[in-house]
């Protein structure tokens, strides 16, 4: 170690204060740490480390309380909108937003997600979606892509028997109680940078009572998909990316131009995953 | 203007996910032929070539690294 140049005025970076100093439990590589970190990254330079509640949920990230430094709530399987919700309006001037899963969001939760959306709650949500069940053992969630072999589905999911991968970002971009839907990834540092600058349009809006800001976070799930964490990552740009497609959706309660109609209901390409 | 820097390595923490050697510019980053406390091979820097870009520490899920950076 250069002594000359680890000296604490040199420093440019290290782990915000923000996240405890508990070893997280997600797998090596996982989307998950990346994205805790950018969140907490977050509220530590918009300085709102005491008034912010969290809501965490079920399924991987059930333990986010243990790894954030502020307030925590934990909600029923799917319900952190509808308890976010709650908290908000007992309690407007805190900032407050839900840390979900794919498997808690977009699958158990979709109708709580929906309506907090419809009513257009004034609150964030950060999304995670990895395409299927990881804490359970890798099941085929409502994301999983076309022809994704899962453990519930191994011989890759079917149109037929499992129906179609469901984007929720697209379909809460149509509603217009949200003000805010992007989608990002952590995957490199290009794209953590981008999906910082979405998180924190997303907290901003909520200070400026805007409505609902949504951030879904497309991540890897190595252990799920058995492969090593810069395989997942490869395999998710080649893969997901075509199905979820990265960037802002919904900006100031307006659709970005160029994503017509048929990107946000109809006719955009499913692609089959070989 | 050309800088000069350094990575701090909590190796301890480190679960050796790979991701950061990628995402290194220069590949100052590889993991290490040993092994952490919990089994893990640890990322370490093996090349005096970083110019303190943070690329590493802003993609590591575990926030394990720190960057020093001084501009020469």
């Amino acid at each position: 170690m250069n002594t000359d140049i680890v000296k604490p005025e040199n420093l440019v970076y290290s782990r915000t204060k923000v996240l405890t100093d508990a070893t997280m439990h997600y797998c090596p590589g996982c989307g998950h740490g990346t994205t805790h970190r950018i969140v907490a990254e977050v509220i530590e330079e918009l300085g709102i480390q005491d008034s912010t509640v969290g809501v965490a949920p079920v399924g991987c990230s059930v333990l986010a309380y243990n790894y954030f430094d502020v307030d925590f709530q934990e909600a029923a399987h799917g319900r952190a909108p509808a308890l976010a919700t709650a908290i908000k309006r007992l309690n407007p001037h805190l900032s407050v937003f839900t840390y979900q899963g794919d498997g808690d969001l977009a699958a158990i939760g979709t109708a709580e997600t929906i309506h907090a959306a419809n009513r257009g709650e004034n609150i964030t949500m950060i999304f995670v979606n990895n395409g299927i069940y990881g804490m359970t053992g890798g099941q085929m969630a409502p994301t999983t892509l076309v022809g994704m072999k899962s453990a519930t589905t191994p011989y890759g999911r079917r149109v037929d028997l499992n129906g179609y991968p469901l984007r929720i970002t697209e379909i809460l971009a149509t509603l217009p109680g949200t003000c805010f839907v992007s989608r990002q990834s952590v995957h490199t540092p290009a794209a953590v940078r981008k999906a910082k600058k979405a998180i924190r349009q997303a907290f901003e809006n909520q200070q400026q009572k805007k409505g609902l800001s949504f951030v879904e976070i497309v991540s890897n799930c190595n252990s799920g998909w058995k492969m090593t964490p810069v395989q997942a990552n490869k395999w998710m740009e080649e893969n997901m990316f075509p199905n979820y497609p990265i960037g802002d959706i919904k900006v100031d309660g307006k659709i970005v131009e160029g994503i017509g109609t048929d990107r946000l209901v109809v006719d955009h390409p499913l692609t089959v995953v070989q | 203007m050309a800088f000069k820097g350094e990575i701090v390595i909590d190796k301890e923490r480190c679960k050796g996910c790979a991701v950061c050697v990628g995402a290194c510019p220069n590949q100052v980053i590889e993991l290490s032929k040993n092994v952490n406390g919990k089994g893990y091979n640890y990322a370490e820097a093996v090349k005096d070539a970083c110019i303190g870009c943070t690329s590493c520490a802003i993609v590591c899920p575990d926030g394990v690294i720190s960057v020093y950076k001084v501009k020469l």
